[in-house]
This record gives structure tokens, C-alpha cells and sequence, in this order.
């Protein structure tokens, strides 16, 4: 083991000090909208079915969160020759 | 006044019993009138942990639904006059707590007491907002590890959404009580040191309380540490924090700063 080696083996608590501030960060904004993200899949659901039929099962929600930018992914499989309703 | 707080972690197993043993018989040996109530139904430890479980009659469920009157349900201790325990059932569930039935108990409490040690089971579910929901301060117990801290984040959101404080617009004092640390670790960069995790957390440190044996020891015997080794370590930093609470200025010891040659031997006792 150099002595390099000897001096960085096992710092891992920077490591976990930083992943519980990136976490901590946007838990804090999330747990009071706890039920944000399936209350945004209703909605959006909602808004869709008035047009096109689709199947709720294939529907897919992620929302996806980075330092810097969030993202709301919903992914909606269109059945074949969706109908227009109206 | 009498003064309800409550200690709490989310998570299980990071100090919250023994802390509240020990904090409670630190505030009664400073001559205030103390009670410590065990909020965990259907898992109640505080009883053994302060060495009354064999003079358990009635319990906190039996008060709320008004079975027994509060005096017979309270233990008082044979050490310190002045510290009282008011147990939780072992038999029935946390659905037995009404929030009603707390709320006339903890009235009828803060009549009797200068103090009311609430401990929180862990989790944060009803037995966990129970306990804190008439609390005027929170002690929030947290191991220097990451699932640890995470949890106590949560808590803490808790404390400043759900308790009868925050709905009423009060400010919720919240203060962090790190148990299970280690110094020598935290020095290599292997543990978070304190200051980390204030950091994260951002609410201020009511004490240390490094990894010790002596702990142990106290809960074996039933006995809360301050009142059977008050010279250790933990002991002395238990009895700072609650001086600390009855607003007397103590500093915090500044537990990561270590001698050269501690650190030199702390650091070869553990090499492998």
C-alpha cells in the first residue's frame, strides 16, 4: 500500500455528507407535495382521456431529479388508431 | 411553566430511549420535577431502561381512555424523588392514542411537572406524531450516518408542519442531540463529523454523545447513566444538555479536536 493509498483509504464521510445534502435538497421541497406525482398523473390523465382513449396501465410518470435541472417524464402509449372521441 | 418535549428520531434504534432516560434524570437531578413518558405502545422500553419494569400497574393507554386515574399510573423513581415515569401499554396498539385523550393527559401533566419528557416510538406514524403533537421543544436524536440523518430530516419537517406549534403559527425549538459518535473516526474521515451533520441539518447541537460503553452498562443495570456513572463521558455530556435546556450557557465540547497523540493511537487500534 503506498503511502498515497494509506492517506485516502476510507474517506467516505465527505461522500456522505455530500449525497445528503443533494438528496436532503429535494426531499424537503418534495414531502410537502408528497402526493404531487400522482396527483400530476390524474390530471394530465384527465385532460388526455377527453381526447384519446388510453389505457391507464400504460402510462408511465418518473419525475427525475439532478442538481440543477428536474424533469417530469410522461409517457403515454398510444393505442393503435387511437380514436378521437369528439 | 411546565415545558413538554418531545425526543425523537424516525428512525428505530439510534439513542432515544436511553436520551431520554438519561435526560430526563438530568433535569430531575437539577432539582426539576420530571416526567418521562414512554409513547412507544405495544413496544415500551423506557420502563426497563430506567429500571421500573417490574412496578408497571397502569399505563399511558389506560389514562387516555380514562381506565385509571394519571397518580396511578405514574412510577416514581427510587433514586431522584423528583423524576416520574408514566409507562406505555405492552398489550394494545398505537390506535389506542387519541389525540383528545393525549391532549387532556398532557394538560394534566403540565399541572404536576416542570418537565414532560415525551419519548417517541420510532417511525412517523401515529404513535410518533402523538408524541410530538403538544410538544413546545424537540430533541432530535441522530447517529452520524447517512439513513440516520436522512430520517431525522424528515422529522424535523414533521415537527414544523404537524405539531400543535407549528399549526398555530409558534416557532417549533428543535435541537440536535448526536449519540454514537466517535471522534477518532470522524477525524479519518470515516464517520461525518458533527459539524457535518449540523450542517445538513441545520438546527442547533444540544451535545455529543460518543460511542461508549459505559451506555450499555446503564441500561443493563436499568439505571439512567447520569445518576449511575455521572463522571463518564456520556453522562457529563447528558447532564450538559440538559443544563442546556433549562438555559443555563454551556459549551458544547468540542468533541473532533483531538490530541496528536490520541489521534496517532486512535488511528493504530484500528488499522487491520
Amino acid at each position: 500500500m503506498s503511502i498515497l493509498n494509506f492517506f485516502a483509504r476510507n474517506r467516505s464521510a465527505p461522500v456522505a455528507r455530500e449525497r445528503l445534502q443533494l438528496l436532503l435538497a429535494h426531499e424537503r421541497t418534495l414531502t410537502s407535495r408528497s402526493d404531487l406525482i400522482a396527483l400530476l398523473q390524474r390530471e394530465v390523465l384527465a385532460v388526455i382521456a377527453k381526447h384519446i382513449a388510453i389505457d391507464q396501465d400504460k402510462v408511465i410518470v418518473k419525475l427525475d431529479q439532478r442538481a440543477q435541472v428536474s424533469t417530469l417524464e410522461i409517457d403515454i402509449e398510444m393505442p393503435e388508431g387511437a380514436v378521437i372521441q369528439n | 411553566m411546565a415545558k413538554v418535549m418531545v425526543v425523537t428520531s424516525g428512525k428505530g434504534g439510534v439513542g432515544k430511549t436511553t436520551s431520554c432516560a438519561s435526560l430526563g434524570a438530568a433535569l430531575a437531578q437539577a432539582g426539576r420535577n420530571v416526567v418521562v413518558v414512554d409513547f412507544d405502545v405495544g413496544l415500551r422500553n423506557l420502563d426497563l431502561v430506567m429500571g421500573a419494569e417490574r412496578r408497571v400497574v397502569f399505563d399511558l393507554v389506560n389514562v387516555v381512555q380514562g381506565d385509571a386515574k394519571l397518580p396511578q399510573a405514574l412510577i416514581r423513581d427510587k433514586r431522584i424523588e423528583t423524576l416520574c415515569l408514566l409507562p406505555a401499554s405492552q398489550t394494545r396498539d398505537k390506535d389506542a392514542l387519541t389525540e383528545e385523550g393525549v391532549g387532556r393527559v398532557i394538560d394534566e401533566l403540565r399541572e404536576k411537572f416542570d418537565w414532560i419528557v415525551c419519548d417517541s416510538p420510532a417511525g412517523i406514524d401515529k404513535g410518533a406524531t402523538m408524541a410530538m403533537r403538544f410538544a413546545d421543544l424537540a430533541v432530535v436524536v441522530a447517529n452520524p450516518e447517512v439513513s440516520s440523518v436522512r430520517d431525522s430530516d424528515r422529522i424535523i419537517g414533521l415537527l414544523d408542519s404537524k405539531t400543535r406549534r407549528a399549526e398555530c403559527g409558534e416557532k417549533m425549538e428543535k435541537h440536535l442531540l448526536l449519540t454514537r459518535h466517535d471522534a477518532a473516526r470522524a477525524a479519518r474521515g470515516e464517520m461525518m463529523k458533527v459539524e457535518d451533520v449540523l450542517d445538513v441539518l441545520a438546527i442547533p447541537l444540544l451535545g455529543t454523545i460518543s460511542e461508549s460503553p459505559d451506555v450499555l452498562t446503564a441500561s443493563n443495570l436499568g439505571c439512567p447513566i447520569t445518576l449511575h456513572n455521572p463522571t463518564s463521558a456520556a453522562a457529563r455530556a447528558y447532564t450538559a444538555a440538559a443544563r442546556k435546556l433549562l438555559g443555563e450557557a454551556v459549551p458544547v465540547a468540542a468533541q473532533d479536536k483531538r490530541g496528536f497523540m490520541s489521534r496517532l493511537f486512535g488511528k493504530r487500534a484500528t488499522v487491520q
